[in-house]
């Protein structure tokens, strides 16, 4: 099937466990093309005039919430913000009934953000509006997985045949399982480092690479990503403390290194200076975490687009 | 009042009976297995090209009376047998209040004699409201009816209880069930660690903390000289334990429910919470130890572990969801397709696990056809093919992973004391 026959329209995107290389191929190329918007004077373009989102976030968030939010803005979309707080869900309102509420109000897509995994799966399996899964629990945050391989094939030129390493907390990272699904269908290598207690058992049989020691998966990595370790991971007795975390496990420059020379430093936020990555690295000329943010903004207009539209009529000339 | 059967295949493993035969039924018992016997004054069922079996005898079962009668009760969970070709269940203590009295015990035969559609046996509790903290009136519990002393619903962690608990029981000539999974081991986990959980993110309930419980239980009913049974057996690690117990002379035995002998933990990938359930579905070489164990006698049992819960319940996340799902209704229809007619194991063999062990484990007058039994019988068609529909089910619970699965084989008709509670699928009562 050619890429032009792939059409996104009404698709929910759950998860990129369940998405086809060429579906990927389209939102990363439609990505390219609205990342132009975003530097412009006048943003706002009306592509999704008269369609309205709701972002549904059962979990605090700042930058995907507002990246989803901007997203549906300049594309001339009604966006909508429903946080847990604010919501019934305090009243003990089922998921299902918050679910059928917002439905019932005519929305086109629902946006949504839930600790407990699987809830997207959930919510498209009963509602109708089209689902983006902004987040489940451990299990996939897509557009976050779409935006780091945006960044990387940006830089790179491609993903197919790129070693990419990724450090930290897989077992709690809804990020690395995304960006473990994505990059493997893209041909690239996945390397995994972090210590033994946050990494899954049994995950290697996915395909991936499984390293004790943190020096191997950095050993000529075209990429670096570099995971937010959660201060409560200690407090359950996952690692002895923060301090011997930063010690075996921090990336530092000359950890960096071991990476090929031009090698990417990717974090998806929010980070811990001094914890899981050194300042240095964060802000150095390796690093591209600014510019994650700003693709990832781009990728929320490019699905938001593709699953409104299907991607006729591109109207990024306004 | 004569009943005839007429011309079925009639297995009663505890005769080594494996022919076509008659049987008749009179004031209840069985009376007579023969060939072409007399048809005048009797009732004739005509049971040409059927398996007439020992009624099925489910020795896990949860029917939630009293307290949790949202997700079942005596009437439906009774009912639910009989179309699963179930004469004799026994009934799981954790209910509400917990079935740690004699009284309670009592209450619910009592209750069972006047709603139930087949016979009811009580597993009282080990201890005090399921707390593991002080033993129950286990005694007084079995004077009054219980047939075997249990936690089930979650392990009994503490090693002094669980050791006082087998002395105490052993001495009524009771089993202690065991459900075994270490709870600090198991943590939050909600599936079984492996693969799957590792992309799905979901928190796992290790085997290793099925074999840790298993192990810790046979080293004390070693220790005590005591019956112990293992529930759910789901873990490679456990049918190995077992079987080395075995080989050593221990009275243990175990069961094995038909969901951990047919599914894998790749069930619960789209975050089914019809799938969720203590111990987990686990993974394919799990599944395979599992059936060898059946095959070699390592596991005696195949048990339901019917769990039903309110539909509202099991409509939630995943990771919310409770444990544990519907399973009278299917047990024989999954058991038939996925052993029988895959050639692993023979009818003879399924009727001995399903009716003849469970019933020996809880030393109950039921699983027999000889002259003078109870006439509780199963009458099946093996090669019916048939549809899962949850939302027609007899029980309260709806939730079964089984749901819309084309299965081959289904009880056609249930007889408890000699009379059908059951016909065509149709309870009768």
């Amino acid at each position: 099937m050619s890429k032009r026959q792939i059409s996104l329209r009404g698709k929910d995107i759950l998860g990129l466990e369940m998405m086809t290389v060429p579906e990927i191929e389209v939102i990363l190329e439609t990505a390219s093309q609205m990342k132009g918007i975003i530097d412009r004077d006048i943003k706002k373009v009306p592509t999704l005039r008269g369609k309205s989102i709701v972002n549904l976030f059962f979990e605090a968030s700042t930058r995907t919430r507002t990246s989803f939010e901007l997203a549906g803005k300049y594309l001339g979309a009604d966006v909508v913000n429903i946080t847990a707080s604010a919501s019934s869900v305090t009243k003990g309102e089922s998921l299902r009934d918050t679910l059928y509420t917002v439905e019932a109000m005519g929305v086109d897509v629902i946006v949504m953000r839930h600790e407990a995994e699987g809830a997207a799966q959930y919510a498209a399996n009963i509602a109708s509006p089209v689902i983006i899964n902004a987040g489940d629990g451990a299990h996939e945050h897509p557009t976050q997985g779409l935006l780091d391989m945006f960044t990387m094939k940006e830089v790179k030129g491609k993903l197919d045949g790129l070693k990419v390493a990724i450090v930290g907390d897989i077992f709690h990272s809804r990020v690395a399982r995304s960006n473990i699904w994505g990059l493997l269908k893209m041909g690239a290598e996945v390397h995994l480092a972090g210590p033994k207690t946050l990494m899954p058992y049994y995950i290697q049989e996915v395909g991936v690479h499984v390293h004790n020691r943190l020096e191997e998966a950095l050993e000529g990595a075209d990429v670096v990503n570099v995971l937010r370790i959660q201060r409560e991971r200690q407090h359950k007795g996952l690692f002895p403390s923060a301090r011997e975390y930063a010690r075996i496990f921090g990336i530092n420059q000359a950890r960096l290194d071991l990476a090929k020379p031009d090698a990417l430093i990717m974090h998806p936020g929010p980070m811990n200076r001094g914890l899981e990555i050194s300042p240095d690295v964060a802000y150095g000329d390796q690093s591209v975490i600014q510019e994650q943010v700003k693709n990832g903004l781009a990728i929320r207009m490019a699905a938001l687009f593709l699953v409104l539209t299907g991607g006729k009529n591109i109207e990024i000339t306004a | 009042m004569k009943l005839l059967l007429k011309g079925g295949t009639i297995i009663d493993p505890t005769q080594n009976y494996n022919q076509v035969a008659d049987l008749l039924i009179e004031n209840g018992l069985v009376a007579q297995i023969g060939e072409n016997l007399s048809t005048t004054g009797v009732e004739v069922f005509d049971a040409q090209g059927l398996v007439i079996a020992p009624g099925f005898v489910d020795m896990h079962v949860h029917l939630r009376e009293p307290g949790l009668e949202a997700k079942e009760d005596i009437a439906s969970g009774t009912k639910a047998a009989a179309a699963g070709g179930f004469t004799t269940i026994a009934c799981m203590p954790n209910t509400k209040p917990v079935v740690d009295q004699a009284i309670i015990v009592s209450g619910i035969l009592h209750r069972a004699q006047l709603e139930g559609v087949v016979n009811v046996k009580v597993v009282g509790a080990l201890s005090k409201g399921q707390q593991g903290k002080e033993l129950a009136e286990i005694g007084d519990m079995i004077l009054s009816g219980a047939v075997a002393i249990s936690d089930d619903g979650s392990s009994l962690d503490n090693n002094r209880l669980f050791k006082i608990g087998l002395e105490y029981t052993s001495m009524f000539g009771c089993p202690v069930i065991s459900h075994a999974e270490d709870e600090s081991l198991v943590d939050e986990g909600v599936m079984h660690e492996g693969a799957v959980s590792a992309m799905l993110g979901m928190k796992g309930r290790p085997s290793v903390a099925e074999d840790i419980a298993v192990a810790r239980d046979i080293m004390l009913a070693e220790y005590t000289d005591s019956q112990l049974h293992i529930a759910h057996v789901s873990s490679k690690g456990a049918v190995e334990l077992i079987r080395q117990a075995k080989k050593r002379g221990l009275k243990v035995t175990a069961e094995a429910t038909p969901h951990h002998l047919t599914l894998t933990d790749e069930t619960v990938k789209t975050f089914n919470t019809a799938a969720k359930v203590n111990p987990p579905l686990r993974s394919a070489d799990h599944v395979a130890a599992l059936l060898e164990g059946l095959k070699d006698g390592t596991l005696d049992a195949i048990a339901t572990d019917h769990a039903p819960h309110a539909f509202e319940e099991k409509d939630i996340e995943f990771r919310q969801a409770p444990p544990g799902f519907a399973g009278l209704e299917t047990a024989l229809g999954v058991i038939l397709t996925e052993l029988y007619h895959t050639g692993k194991f023979t009818l003879v063999e399924i009727v001995e696990k399903m009716s003849t062990a469970p019933a020996s484990i809880l030393n109950i007058e039921a699983g027999s056809l000889k002259a003078g039994a109870p006439a509780d019988i199963a009458i099946i068609d093996t090669e019916l093919e048939w549809t899962v529909d949850s939302s027609a089910f007899y029980t309260k619970g709806k939730h079964t992973p089984f749901d819309k699965k084309i299965l081959k084989g289904k009880a056609v008709a249930t007889i408890v004391s000699g009379k059908f509670v059951m016909r065509k699928g149709k309870v009768c009562i």
